[in-house]
Order: structure tokens, then sequence, then C-alpha cells
């Protein structure tokens, strides 16, 4: 029985309630407030599974929650966080977003759009003293050649989802992958991160093969039979491997994959055993209280992009109660020194890397079910933090912040 | 958890000494020690003459927090799943009754005095007062998200709570249940820990790898120990449990997955020692005599046996499956 009175309340405000927002700070004069802004692009997706339709509020949801712990922790404190939600739609520019919250005062802001948009909205909000928390963008080029001084990466970038897997895979020493990818340019993307990963840990890919999206609906009655008769076609007549690899971010086949390969393999990727930065399902160090607290508010199940959402609101919560501030400047000053760190039920504490600043971050390995694995995995070494075996490290980085 | 440390100065019944005069050379002690097993949903009995499980109990649903009654009675433990505190019967170690303790217990601490019981809802951001012969709930005191350590002041005036995700250690007040003081440590804050005389509370931050050292009356950290084991990275240092010997001169830390308790001079705050105990060390107790300190190692499934005045691990007693704390009985 949820009884708590106590940081149950998300302050949320849409650009239209401006007015209200005002008179509502003016009544809590006595603590320092911050409004964190958040513009999101939500599209159309289609999935293979029922179950992993994207609920209306992926993400915003994470972020309230996010709101609410901030708050229970800044009463204790003096400081009251507020969230703005943005909504871009098709045709919308996402710039007029951005100085719409501007113009709020607002310079701390969560995006969960596309690449192109992000680096719009970083080079129009560079001026303004803005700072992106990427909650959703997992494109490497965005932590690589176009890394940008005011964009900060939560979400997990494709090279250290990619390199998780890669790490459990070559400790079951199941070395010998098939690597299937889609035709969409994510698909091809993600596709480079595992041949990047397979060489860096040792694997092998014994044959690539590519589905192409030739359009179509995902579920359909009697679909069934024909998938069945599909999927083992393509997965015929391989070399001897061990495990199937998939990389099909816009859920055109992989899903179909799992029971109905030609050769009995598991499938992984982006069906069967998937590298994830959250799942429903992960209770270890603490994780059953943050799966309720949201069960709680939202009344449904937390997805990895709530959990990106809500780690970046509780960055921006940490590094203020730290800074003793409200302030935007001092708030990212702290964040961005040696001593910052986050906890987010993943066993370690988390911290940017100075070099691009993504987030460094354990990766959950599920099934769907359970966690099968967390990576990094025992024995894959590293000198500072072995965090930093996942995705692009140090000396590898093309990324010259500016 | 400060009651479990208090050596109870009770003389041994002089039957039971008897006894283990004809069974040992050299008897010690007839202490017993009790550990909650979260995977099993057992009470592991732990007989330190014979450094050996005796009986394994059953509990309710992933017991974690352990404690006893002044009087050495009754063992408290959190049934946390099943949203309850067991009352567990030392003589017949049967379940005799449940306390009302709120959902999701997770630990507690008793009052210097005996009663009450202080009880952090991990889920509930909520520390919950019990009166223990009552079995009643007195207040329900707000507290910072995801509470976890409970400490009582050797003075019983204070309650120090700290809250994992708000990353504070915050200061209530035990006549009005009023929160008088919030202090921030490092991040992911566990135990927290008075000093016998009451002059210092030590915290432990899990994540952040630190122990912070508060002064009760400023309410500021006067100094923060951080520790450094060759050959380990810092990430998997993890302080957890804290215990100070009676005269406050040496705290013993278990660091979690570092698999070692780390010996501290408690005036100077410099590390003696790092002692090798099994993996993943959270909580410890020591025996009344002071003699033996005794770490539950979740991952090894067994606890380690820590020669105090030796320095030295003398032994590791197999238990259930992931131990999560342990409390020796004062008879």
């Amino acid at each position: 029985m949820p009884r708590g009175r106590f940081g149950r309340r998300a302050l949320i405000t849409a650009t239209a309630g401006a007015v209200m927002a005002t008179s509502a700070s003016a009544a809590r004069a006595e603590a320092a407030a911050i409004d964190i802004g958040y513009i999101r692009w939500p599209q159309e997706r289609q999935t293979i599974s029922l179950l992993d339709k994207p609920p209306a509020d992926d993400g915003l949801a994470g972020a309230k929650l996010g709101i609410d712990d901030n708050n229970t922790t800044g009463r204790f404190i003096g400081q009251q966080f507020e969230l703005t939600d943005t909504v871009v739609r098709a045709g919308d520019d996402p710039v007029t977003a951005l100085t719409t919250l501007g113009q709020r005062g607002i310079t701390l802001i969560l995006t969960d759009v596309p690449a192109d948009l992000l680096l719009r909205l970083a080079a129009a909000g560079g001026a303004k003293g803005v700072t992106l928390f990427n909650v959703s963008a997992p494109d490497d080029t965005l932590r690589q050649h176009d890394c940008r001084a005011n964009v900060i990466h939560v979400a997990p970038s494709r090279a250290m989802l990619a390199d998780a897997l890669a790490q459990y895979l070559v400790w079951k020493k199941w070395s010998r992958w098939v690597l299937a990818y889609g035709s969409h340019p994510d698909d091809t993307l993600l596709a480079d991160a595992y041949r990047r990963a397979a060489r860096r840990f040792g694997a092998r890919i014994v044959k690539e093969l590519e589905y192409k999206d030739t359009g179509g609906a995902r579920q359909t009655d009697s679909g069934v039979v024909e998938t069945q008769q599909r999927m083992p076609v393509f997965t015929q007549g391989l070399p001897d491997y061990d495990v199937l690899v998939t990389a099909d971010e816009n859920e055109v086949f992989a899903n179909y994959l799992p029971f109905r390969t030609w050769d009995p393999r598991p499938v992984t990727g982006s069906a069967g055993l998937r590298p994830v930065s959250w799942d429903p399902s992960s209770e270890s160090w603490g994780g059953t209280q943050l799966q309720d607290r949201f069960r709680r508010m939202a009344h449904r199940r937390m997805t990895p992009l709530d959990m990106q959402a809500w780690t970046a609101i509780r960055m921006i919560g940490e590094a203020a109660s730290r800074a003793s501030s409200v302030d935007s400047t001092k708030i990212m000053q702290y964040m961005k020194g040696a001593d910052f760190g986050i906890a987010a039920y993943k066993g370690r504490e988390l911290s940017l890397r100075d070099w691009d600043w993504q987030l460094r971050q354990p990766i959950l390995l599920s099934d769907g079910r359970t966690i099968v694995s967390v990576s990094p995995q025992p024995g894959f070494l590293h000198q500072f933090t072995e965090l930093d075996t996942l995705g692009f490290d140090r000396p590898e980085t093309q990324c010259k912040l500016q | 958890m400060q009651v479990a440390v208090t050596p109870g100065g009770r003389p041994l019944a002089w039957l039971l000494a008897g006894l283990f005069v004809a069974a040992t050379p050299s008897p010690v002690s007839a202490y017993t020690a009790y550990v909650s097993n979260e995977r099993d949903n057992t009470i592991s009995v732990v007989d330190l003459d014979q450094m050996k499980t005796v009986k394994t109990v059953p509990a309710g649903q992933r017991p974690r927090g352990i404690t006893i009654t002044k009087d050495g009675k009754d063992i408290l433990v959190c049934a946390s799943d099943d949203d309850t505190i067991q009352i567990i019967d030392t003589e017949t170690l049967r379940v005799v009754g449940t306390l009302p303790s709120g959902p999701d217990p997770e630990t507690f601490a008793l009052h210097v005095s005996g009663n009450p019981l202080y009880v952090s809802n991990e889920d509930d951001n909520m520390v919950t007062v019990i009166d223990v012969p009552a079995r009643k709930v007195i207040a329900e005191i707000p507290t910072g998200v995801e509470p976890e350590g409970v400490a009582v002041s050797p003075d019983g005036e204070t309650i120090v709570n700290t809250s994992e995700t708000t990353n504070m250690a915050h200061f209530l007040d035990v006549k009005t249940h009023k929160m008088t003081a919030s202090v921030l440590v490092g991040a992911r804050p566990r135990d927290a820990m008075f000093k016998h005389d009451g002059s210092e509370v030590w915290v432990s931050s899990e994540l952040g790898g630190t122990v912070s050292v508060i002064d009760p009356k400023k309410h500021v950290v006067t100094h923060k120990i951080s520790f450094d084991v060759q050959g380990l990275r810092g990430d998997v240092i993890q302080p957890v449990g804290i215990q100070f010997t009676s005269d406050d001169a040496t705290a013993f830390v278990a660091l979690g997955p570092a698999n070692r308790v780390v010996v501290i001079d408690a005036k100077t705050y410099k590390v003696r020692k790092y002692l090798l105990v099994g993996q993943r060390v959270w909580h410890m107790a020591f025996t009344p005599d002071q003699k033996y300190l005794l770490t539950s190692n979740g991952l090894s499934n067994d606890i380690s046996v820590i020669d105090v005045a030796g320095l030295d691990v003398v032994k590791s007693v197999p238990v259930g499956r992931l131990p999560w704390g342990v409390v020796v009985s004062p008879k």
C-alpha cells in the first residue's frame, strides 16, 4: 500500500501554463526553485510484440519520478525542482521549443529527439548557456566527431550496448557469430558497433545476413504461419556458428527469430538476450524499490527510456545538492567536476567521461524476463575503471569538445 | 543494532557453563549468533563454542535486519517481503508474534532503553516507531528516499536514519519525532553508528566508497575516510556495516564486494589493516566479551570470525544462502 505523503507529487507544467507556474513559485519563496525542460519528439513506432508497444509517456514518467525523488531530497535543503514538458511534432521546429523554454529561464533540458535534431538544438542553445541531456539517441557519432560540449549523454551509445553483449558472449565462449542486420540506416550503425565489438573482444563473425525491410504490417491474423516458414529459410545454410547476433532497431525481423532459426541457436542483440540500460525485471542493488516507486506513480513498468530520463533528472538533483545551489552554471560545474557520481541501481557509481560527456554505466543483459548478467564481465580489465571497457575509451576518442 | 554490540555483562548461567566445561578443555563463552539468510528465508543459529551452525530455523520471506531484545529473550527479524517483523523466541526458536512494521521493513534499531523499535521502511520513505511489548505503531516519521540504516544515540535522545537515494543522514528527535537536521554524505549511505561515548556518528556510503564522520551536535561532517586496497579498483570498495569496540578506540567497517573488513583507528581515522573475509561482507556483530567480531558474507554463504585482539580472521562458518545480518545473544 502506498502510504507516502511526500514526494509523490510531480510538479509538471505545460508550456501553456506559464502564468500558473510563476504564481506557484512565488508562493514558495523560501525554497530555491529550478525548472528543468523536456523536449520530446514522439514517433510512431511499430513493434513485433504487442507487449513492446511504447507507452505514450515513455521517458516522461521516468523524469517525473526523478523530480519527485529530487524534491524529497530538496525539501531538506530548501531546493525545489519542476519539470516543463514540451512535445514537438512533425512540422514543428524544435528550436522554437528551445527558445520558448529559454524565455522561461530554463537552461537544463532533457531531449528525446533523433541525432540530427539534437545537433540543431545544441547549436541553437550553445550561445544561450543551454545544456542538453540526451536521454535517447544512441548514435556513436554524437560521442565522436559530432560531440558537443553542451550535450551530456545519459543514454548508452550503440558501441556500449554492443560491447556489453560481446563481453558476455565471449565469456560464455560463444565466439562464432552470425550477424543479422536490418536495412535501415540505424541497423547499419548498430551492425558496425557489433563488428567493432567482435574485433575488440576476440569474437568471429562467420557470416553476415541482411534482412531487407520490404514494408508491411508486423502483426496480422495467421501471420504466425508465414513467419514460421520464413525465418528458418532466412537462417538456412549458415556455416557453423554459436550464436545469432541481431541488429534491428526498427523491429522488422529480430523478434521473429527465437525458436525459428534453422539451426537451434540462441538469438541475441535486438531480440532474445538484449543489452539494455534498464529492464522492469531488474531487482538488484535496491532496484526493487525504484520499480515499486515507479509502478505506484505511473501504473506501468519502467522502460529503459524512463530510466535514462530518471537518471538525467537525478544527475541534476544530485549536482544541485552537492553544489548547494540551483543555479544551472554551478550545477553543471559540479557535474563536470571530478567528484561527481550518481547512484542508479546498477551496483556502481555512475560518472561522466570527461572526453565526450558520456555517462559511464554498467549495461544489463535481459532476456525480457530476468537479468541474465550485467556487463562489464569479469576478466575484461581496465587500468582506471572497467566501465570504460564499454564504448569508446579515452585513447580511441575522436571527440574534440568545444 | 547498537544493542547488538553492547556487552550484556551478564554472568553465564552456571549450568550452561558447566556443560561446556565438560565438552571443551578451555571454555570461553557459550555465545550464540543468529544470522538472517535473505535467500533461504531462514535464520541460522551458530554456536560460537563449536563455531558451527547448530540449527536452521524457518523465518518469513526475505529476512534481512536482525536484532535481539535487551533481555536476550527474543530475536526480531525484518521479513521484508511479508511486510512484517517477526518475533522469534530464543528458547523455542519459534515465531511467537509479529510487529506491525509497515511495508518492506529492511532494518531497524532498538532504543537504548530496550524499547521502542525504530524501523526503516525502504519502500515508503518512512521510519516507523513501534512499541515492542504492546506490538503497536507509535509514530511514522517521513524521511528521505529509501531509508536504510538506523542508529540510536547512547543518550537515547536522537535517532539517525540514512536515506540511500537522498544521500543524507537524517537526525530525528526521540521525544518529538521531528527531524532536526539532515547531513549530506557520499552516495548511497547504508549504515549509521554512534560511538559509545556519543561524540561521533559514522555513516558508510556504499557507492561513494567513503565513511563520513559526523558531529552529532553541530550536524556537520568533520572527516571523510576513504580506502585503498592494493590490487582492487576503487568501485568495488563499498562500505556498509560499521562497529566500534566498546572503548571507541577501533572501528571495523565491512567493505562489501571488496571482501574485506577494514580496521580503523577511531581517534586518528587512519586505516590500520584490511582483513580478508568472505564475499560481499555487509553486517557485523561483536560477541558480548568483544573477543570476536562476526561478519555476514552474502555471496560466500558464511560468516567470518575475526579475533579482535589479534586482528586476524580465525574461522569461517557456513550458514544459509545470502546471509544479510548477524546478531549475538547477550546471554
